[in-house]
């Protein structure tokens, strides 16, 4: 059966084998890459980053052959695409809900990892190179939210690009260089589209083959984070493994389906978002001279922009931003616990998980609040307690009452 | 030791010398050739040209009233304050960051009590310090959606800072320094130029 499979009988693929490695490719990541059997609902959102992803690269292919990247232009063009361009609205709708959707499917997919210990020995690199993704991917939507050249597009890029400038001594210079001009104008609008469509893409695609090969050489964890290459039948295959197709290619299937009911819900009944997939201000030109009364970012953001903003000092708010997100990076080595899986690790974690959970959810809301004494005063508590979670990990979990982990998965 | 294999060895080491040399050589040319990727981000000469003073008649602003104008693709505010707007300035010196404006960016000749050559008119850029919005003019006393106390002023929306109305920061807000004032004069009584210098003894 084994060596059968190795060699294909049609003479076509026998001729494509002898050339490329097709065949063997396909098994080693697909046909014959044992996954563990015992995946959960969690396990889901690898494959839909993937899903969308794809999409975010046909509508935005098809979105650029109507756009006009210039500052004259680009608000007028996307206007057009929405009532002139056959079916425009609908890519457009698609691209936009993609952008909200990749960030829900990636922070759940990022949840997994904490919740199952996916970042531990031996998967660190898998989890660096997911965190190299998640950059690549704020500054891929900082850069498209852009383009649009709304009002929040302008005032949005204005603040982020600003940022730069809290750096001391080159600061302003290198604010300067970003923009390419002293303010924002057409320059920053067209070396963002082009960052936008050709080489962030062109990263983010090769991080995530990065990412896949780094976990098909380890293999992946799973909710009861034990290591299914330890018991392996006569024929050397994980006893507690299934190959990835059929399996888990049926799974995501179904997965797929749904996702793709609750995407097309929000692309024809709520493309908007409820202003928080597509803000109000944005239905109104970029104008250089005036903010929007009311100015947040994009929701995927607001959990790092009400840090921020708690911080009352420029350069110190700049980097606490900075630092909510690169913290993120050391996890592996910051959580000293073997045990991998919340299962059976003990109450310390669970407490400390929960609270950055809550302490994530409540910035993001505060993020899309104006900012009053009272919502800056909550903002620097729950900035307090997101950080304490990296400051306390070290120390309970080395010595956490975890519960016996199972030789096999359950 | 074979012949065969020393002349191998031999091989492998002057082939990691010329690996090595290239490699050096190859990346002092790379360092240079980044030199052209790196500054066409600069501003172009376009860009850099765009800066022309611009001018703007004030005859009908009204005592309380702003005027925004553009230059160089910033806002600018020219605002005439009332006789009790600049009573109240020196009273709030204490809950402001930095009250002479020794730390902030303006002309020399604006340096002073109003941060301006007129009492009475303010022109500053309206790019909050902190991370470059336009804040919002709020003159009023006790505005409404101000906190209490409020002497009127200038409020950032995007993350809270606010200004006097001679566009010092206050204390307690992340914005770093005061408004920054542009170069401007006055061509007669009612006209005044932003983006150049008044000439010696005009003013």
């Amino acid at each position: 059966m084994q060596s059968q499979e190795n060699k294909p009988q049609n003479s076509l693929l026998a001729w494509i084998d002898a050339r490329y490695p097709l065949v063997s490719t396909w098994n080693l990541h697909v046909g014959q890459y044992y996954a563990p059997k015992n995946f959960n609902f969690w396990y889901f959102f690898g494959s839909l980053a993937l899903l969308v992803l794809v999409n975010q690269i046909l509508t935005g292919v098809w979105l650029t052959m109507s756009f006009k990247p210039s500052a004259a232009e680009a608000f007028n063009s996307v206007e057009y695409i929405m009532r002139d361009v056959e079916w425009g609205w609908l890519i457009r709708y698609l691209h936009s809900t993609g952008a909200s959707a990749f960030f829900i499917v990636i922070y759940l997919h990022m949840m997994r990892g904490l919740l199952y210990g996916s970042y531990k020995n031996p998967r660190e690199l898998i989890w660096l190179i997911g965190m190299l993704l998640f950059l690549v991917l704020m500054a891929e939507a900082f850069m498209g939210y852009l383009l649009p050249w709304g009002q929040m597009s302008f005032w949005g890029a204005q603040v982020i690009i600003s940022l730069f400038g809290a750096i001391p001594v080159i600061g302003p210079d290198l604010a300067v260089w970003i923009r390419g001009d002293f303010v924002i104008s057409d320059a920053t609008l067209n070396r963002f589209f082009a960052l936008h469509v050709i080489a962030l893409p062109l990263v983010l695609i090769i991080l995530v083959f990065m990412h896949i090969v780094a976990l098909h050489q380890v293999g992946s964890n799973n909710p009861d984070g034990v290591e299914i290459k330890k018991y392996k039948n006569d024929q050397g295959l994980p006893i507690d493994g299934i190959p990835f197709h059929p399996y888990y290619s049926v799974k995501d299937l179904f997965g797929t389906s749904v996702f793709l009911f609750f995407f097309a819900m929000v692309v024809f009944y709520m493309p908007e978002g409820g202003g928080y997939f597509l803000e109000k201000p944005n239905f109104e030109p970029a104008n250089p001279l005036k903010t929007p009364d009311h100015i947040a970012p994009v929701w995927y953001f607001t959990p790092f922009y009400a840090v921020l903003r708690a911080v009352p000092d420029k350069l110190l708010g700049v980097v606490a931003m900075g630092a909510a997100i690169a913290v993120l990076f050391t996890l592996p080595w910051l959580d000293r616990c073997k045990v991998k899986s919340i299962r059976y690790r003990g109450a310390s974690y669970k407490v400390l998980l929960a609270m950055l959970v809550v302490s994530f959810v409540v910035l993001g809301w505060l993020g899309t609040q104006p900012a009053t004494p009272e919502l800056t005063k909550l903002a620097r508590i729950f900035t307090a307690t997101y950080f304490l979670f990296f400051i306390i990990l070290p120390f309970t979990s080395v010595s956490e009452r975890t519960k016996p982990v199972p030789e096999r998965v359950s | 030791m074979s012949s065969n294999e020393q002349q191998e060895v031999k091989n492998l080491t002057r082939r990691k010398v010329l690996t090595a040399a290239t490699g050096v050589v190859g990346a002092a040319g790379a360092t240079f050739l980044a030199v052209p990727f790196v500054s066409s981000w600069q501003p172009s000469e376009k860009a850099k040209a765009a800066g022309a003073p611009v001018e703007a008649d004030l005859s009908q602003l009204q005592p309380g009233q702003m005027l925004t104008i553009s230059w160089r693709g910033k806002p600018v505010w020219i605002v005439k304050r009332t006789p009790r707007m600049l009573e109240l300035l020196p009273s709030i010196n204490a809950d402001l960051r930095d009250p002479m404006s020794e730390a902030s960016d303006q002309p020399a000749y604006c340096q002073n009590e109003y941060r301006s050559t007129r009492e009475e008119i303010l022109v500053v850029i309206g790019v909050c310090t902190h991370l470059g919005c336009a804040p919002l003019y709020r003159p009023a006393e006790n505005s409404a959606d101000m906190a209490e106390g409020w002497k009127g002023g200038f409020f950032c929306p995007c993350h809270g800072s606010t200004y006097d109305l001679a566009g010092r920061v206050f204390q307690g807000v992340p914005a770093p320094k005061n408004l920054e004032v542009p170069p401007y004069r006055y061509l007669s009584d009612s006209v005044i130029r932003v983006g150049e210098d008044p000439e010696e003894g005009v003013a």
